[in-house]
């Protein structure tokens, strides 16, 4: 009823091309822009932010991350978590080195480095495809995490071989460390995931996106009308390695404020970022956000959603319960819906648009 | 001498370079010849843990011979397997009657994988497939952990009669020393490779089996069952499953954290090429092999742990050179 | 890649000299010459096998021939990458299929004009200023062709779920996004009914007139063959065994034998 677009015509190839063409869905993004920006700050408890909107978040950057390369360039990578973990270091070292410049920038910055990264085991892209590529992938992940342990300059010699985040200020207010609130750690990282999302439609939308798209569906063909693939692939290596980069340093510096990386950026962290990606939807910028929550979601019920009810699950069978679930789900949606809860809603959407009418 | 010193020296690494080229191209063939034993006893080693690979990759060719499945989960398939078997015997079960207990368990799961996940996905893109076996890899990671707990369990090798204790061989100036099971291992492997190879050449099924993996639609026109003959793939991957889960287990213990070794079954099967099995074998001997004499040669220089990826870097290399694999023929691509 | 000269109407445009295309110890093409011509719509027949679509691959750099000489516009090359190819003016559709299946008829099309596209990756990160102006500057160009191929109505609709028809307008529309000077239509009738087909010869004879669009084509149907084309060559087996118009074609006691088998 009140998604209709009758009415609204578009004028120009502008407005035609527009994100949201439709006007609901622009006032949609904006109340929930605001939701997640006031309403929640306001009003949320902390174990609210912290435990579920800030991992939720730093998922689905780094789904981003991975949707880039697997969704629309239909390279398959299993090195996710290496390439966050590279993010994590980059940062770790840039502040350590130079921490008097404001960390948000370092954590942009460390980005580049896992891109740079990202390119160089993109390479073998060129000459190998599909199933071999994935195992190309895995080259690096168990390098570079092998890296993570065995290069004590990389965890600044510390004794455990973990991070350390230190206190870092924007405006004299702390934003990262053991003394930053979980509201403004939450701000920050909303705010930088925000800003990306914003960054990626444009990519996706444009030009680059079209070549990534035409190279995933037909590769052969894109070559035939001028795109050259191996500056394509290599470009969607760069990419999404640097939104993953970005994920794993906001993951160390604003959400576990520290720990040993060889653990968070293992080879089941890549799976984990995988199966959102799937489950949101290949080829989707708001699949990711609908994996990540989805998939983020589904532990913390188990964890604390029971209990709270009354049924007492151990954490040990609570994990075992999550990954017979997450493995149906992913099943599941291969058979029913391969382009994952993505293409639900945009079912949804065409049926409200059209109700109460089926066409 | 790390990796990180020499990162964080460049003066020295400039001034040692020929010491470092030296202790790379050098040293580690002068210690092998000064050594011969210690070489044969790591070969050894590097040639037991290859017949592994081989094993767990030769589950993954015979399904994608017959369904052209990248089955994802063959590594967790071996876990599965022995947890079965070691958890049936735990129930007080005897151990031969285990051993058939867990035959029909993976038989079940043939069927169960064939009717959930392959049927309605036939015609689905190849990756679509591949994805869903990441998907069943955590079903059954799930599956298993909740049945059988997470901890991990010790196989009844005494009451499966595999040997066990070493020999020692004087050799080469020294002593090389062989784990009976190692060898036990090798046989059994080298047997049941030869039984599948005569099984796929001589019999009604196998001859089926190759016309599935040439083409789906011709084999169904001229009336074999797609669903009879995934079954048929599925159960008989879930057999060398089982037997690799064994020999496995009786190495080490039984427990999901072997997942990331079956992982290394990967490398292995670009080395040999997806379809086929001698492939499997060699792949999977030249892999274990390689990683074993650089982790004890070259390892060192960087501080040691290298095996978690060398495999990967060998495969990758080879890859840059043969796209198409060892024993692949030359792709020619057609629009 | 830049000398540009332009080529008068009837001078040549593409000239094939003894190209042979070996795959092992199969031979695909062997000694084959002919030449494109500026403005016409030159045929390549032959039966199933004779290797007419490996003679366009070659054309457009995809497969490399062990011997003979291309030359194109006057240069001639040896080895060249496809997006060269495309680079320097030759677009084709291909027999089977070969769209962007996830992606609509409109960016589908767009992908042919990503060549024309040059604003840097700085501004495509915004998508505002001069990458929109771009943006919409190329829309207007794939409009007025999916205009001219009657397909307004699909504009947004993936291409894979599009029937047969209409998917060979589509890539015949993405090559034409191209603004290709010499175009290679891979059996663009295969597979359609009589209307169908006489679309499509509407908006081949029309791309000609339009754009000024140079055609190789290959096809099975001969009366679309001898009604379009201004030159027709044979071949069978690799070997090229007629060059003419369609009615010296149709004359040659080869191509007779070739088609309709030699009574031994």
């Amino acid at each position: 009823m009140f998604y209709r677009e009758s009415g609204q015509f578009k004028k120009t190839y502008a407005a035609d091309m527009a994100v949201f063409p439709i006007l609901q869905d622009r006032i949609g993004i904006a109340i929930i822009l605001f939701v997640a920006a006031v309403i929640i700050p306001l009003f949320g408890s902390t174990f609210f932010i912290s435990s579920v909107m800030i991992p939720f978040l730093v998922f689905s950057l780094a789904a981003m991350g991975l949707n880039i390369v697997t969704g629309y360039t239909g390279l398959i990578s299993l090195g996710t978590g290496a390439f966050m973990g590279v993010g994590a270091f980059a940062c770790y070292k840039l502040t350590t080195i130079f921490p008097n410049v404001n960390i948000i920038i370092w954590i942009l910055a460390s980005g580049f480095f896992s891109a740079a990264i990202g390119a160089l085991f993109g390479l073998p892209s060129l000459r190998i495809k599909g199933f071999y590529l994935a195992v190309a992938t895995l080259a690096a992940q168990f390098f570079l995490e092998w890296c993570f342990v065995r290069i004590p300059w990389l965890y600044n010699y510390s004794a455990s071989g973990a991070i350390q985040v230190p206190q870092r200020t924007l405006f004299d207010l702390p934003i990262t460390g053991a003394n930053a609130t979980p509201v403004t750690r939450y701000l920050v990282l909303l705010g930088i995931v925000v800003f990306l999302t914003w960054i990626a439609s444009n990519i996706l939308h444009g030009r680059i996106g079209r070549t990534f798209m035409a190279v995933r569906d037909m590769d052969i063909a894109a070559e035939l009308m001028g795109i050259r693939l191996l500056p394509a692939k290599l470009m969607a290596f760069a990419l999404s390695s640097f939104y993953c980069g970005v994920a794993g340093a906001v993951m160390m510096f604003l959400w576990y404020g520290g720990g040993e990386a060889a653990d968070a950026f293992n080879i089941r962290q890549s799976f984990n970022i995988l199966f959102m990606v799937i489950i949101g939807g290949l080829g989707s910028l708001i699949g990711c956000y609908f994996g990540a929550a989805l998939l983020s979601a589904v532990p913390l019920i188990l964890k604390f959603g029971f209990p709270a009810m009354g049924i007492a699950i151990g954490s040990q069978t609570a994990e075992h319960i999550n990954h017979l679930f997450v493995g149906s789900l992913i099943i599941f949606f291969l058979i029913v819906e391969p382009h994952g809860l993505a293409r639900l809603w945009q079912i949804m959407k065409q049926k409200l648009r059209t109700w109460p009418f089926p066409y | 001498m790390d990796l990180a010193s020499l990162l964080l020296a460049p003066a020295f690494f400039a001034f040692d370079l020929l010491g470092l080229l030296k202790s790379i191209f050098v040293t580690p063939f002068a210690d092998m010849a000064a050594m011969p034993d210690l070489l044969v006893q790591t070969i050894w080693e590097g040639l037991v843990s290859g017949v592994l690979y081989a094993l767990i990759a030769l589950g993954f060719v015979l399904i994608f011979k017959a369904s052209g499945v990248f089955n994802f989960a063959q590594g967790i398939m071996v876990v599965f397997a022995a947890l079965t078997l070691v958890g049936f015997h735990e129930k007080g079960v005897p151990a031969w009657l285990a051993v058939f207990l867990t035959l029909g368990v993976m038989l079940v799961l043939a069927i169960a994988v064939e009717r959930v996940v392959l049927r309605p996905l036939v015609n689905q893109p190849d990756i679509i497939l591949f994805m869903a076996t990441f998907g069943l890899t955590y079903v059954l990671i799930g599956l298993g952990e909740f049945i059988f707990g997470g901890e991990p369990k010790q196989m009844i090798a005494e009451q499966l009669y595999i040997p066990r204790g070493p020999i020692d061989v004087a050799m080469l100036g020294g002593r090389v020393t062989f784990q009976k099971i190692d060898i036990a291992a090798a046989v059994i492997a080298s047997v049941m490779i030869i039984a599948l190879a005569l099984f796929f050449q001589y019999t009604r099924i196998g001859r089926a089996l190759r016309a599935v993996a040439d083409s789906h639609k011709a084999a169904l026109s001229v009336g074999i069952s797609l669903n009879q003959i995934w079954v048929i793939v599925w159960f008989a991957a879930g057999i060398v499953a089982l037997i690799t889960g064994i020999m496995w287990g009786a190495r080490s213990e039984v427990s999901f954290g072997l997942d990331i070794i079956a992982l290394k079954a990967l490398p292995v099967l670009i080395l040999g090429g997806f379809t086929s099995i001698p492939g499997a074998i060699v792949g999977g001997l030249i892999i274990g092999i390689g990683e074993k004499l650089a982790e004890f040669y070259w390892g060192p220089l960087v501080g040691g742990g290298i095996e978690s990826w060398i495999a990967y870097v060998i495969a990758l290399g080879f890859l840059m050179v043969r796209p198409q694999g060892l024993f692949g023929d030359k792709i020619i691509e057609r629009i | 890649m830049k000398p540009q000269q332009q080529i008068e109407t009837g001078a040549t445009l593409l000239n094939v000299e003894n190209v042979s295309l070996r795959f092992g110890g199969v031979k695909a093409i062997t000694d084959v010459s002919f030449d494109i011509r500026k403005g016409e719509v030159r045929a390549i027949i032959g039966p199933n096998g004779a290797g007419k679509t490996s003679m366009l691959n070659v054309i457009n750099g995809f497969y490399h021939p062990q011997d003979g000489r291309i030359t194109y516009r006057g240069a001639t090359r040896s080895k060249m990458r496809p997006h060269v190819a495309a680079s320097q003016g030759i677009a084709r559709t291909f027999q089977n299929v070969a769209l962007f299946k996830g992606m609509t008829t409109l960016d589908n099309i767009m992908v042919g004009r990503t060549l024309k596209m040059r604003k840097s990756f700085f501004w495509q990160l915004f998508r505002h200023g001069p990458a929109m102006a771009e943006e919409i500057e190329h829309r207007k160009f794939v409009e007025e062709i999916i205009d001219f191929l009657e397909i307004e109505h699909i504009r947004k609709v993936p291409v894979g779920k599009l029937p047969y028809g209409l998917q060979k307008r589509v890539e015949l529309g993405r090559a034409l996004a191209m603004e290709p000077e010499l175009l290679l239509l891979d059996e663009p009738m295969a597979g359609m009914n009589l209307e169908e087909k006489e679309d499509m010869c509407r908006f081949i004879l029309d791309t000609k007139e339009q754009y000024g669009t140079t055609i190789a084509l290959i096809e099975h149907d001969m009366g679309v063959v001898m009604d379009l084309s201004d030159r027709v060559v044979v071949l069978e087996y690799g070997i090229k065994i007629a060059d003419g118009t369609p009615d010296e074609v149709k004359a040659n006691q080869k191509v007779i034998d070739a088609y309709l088998g030699v009574a031994h």
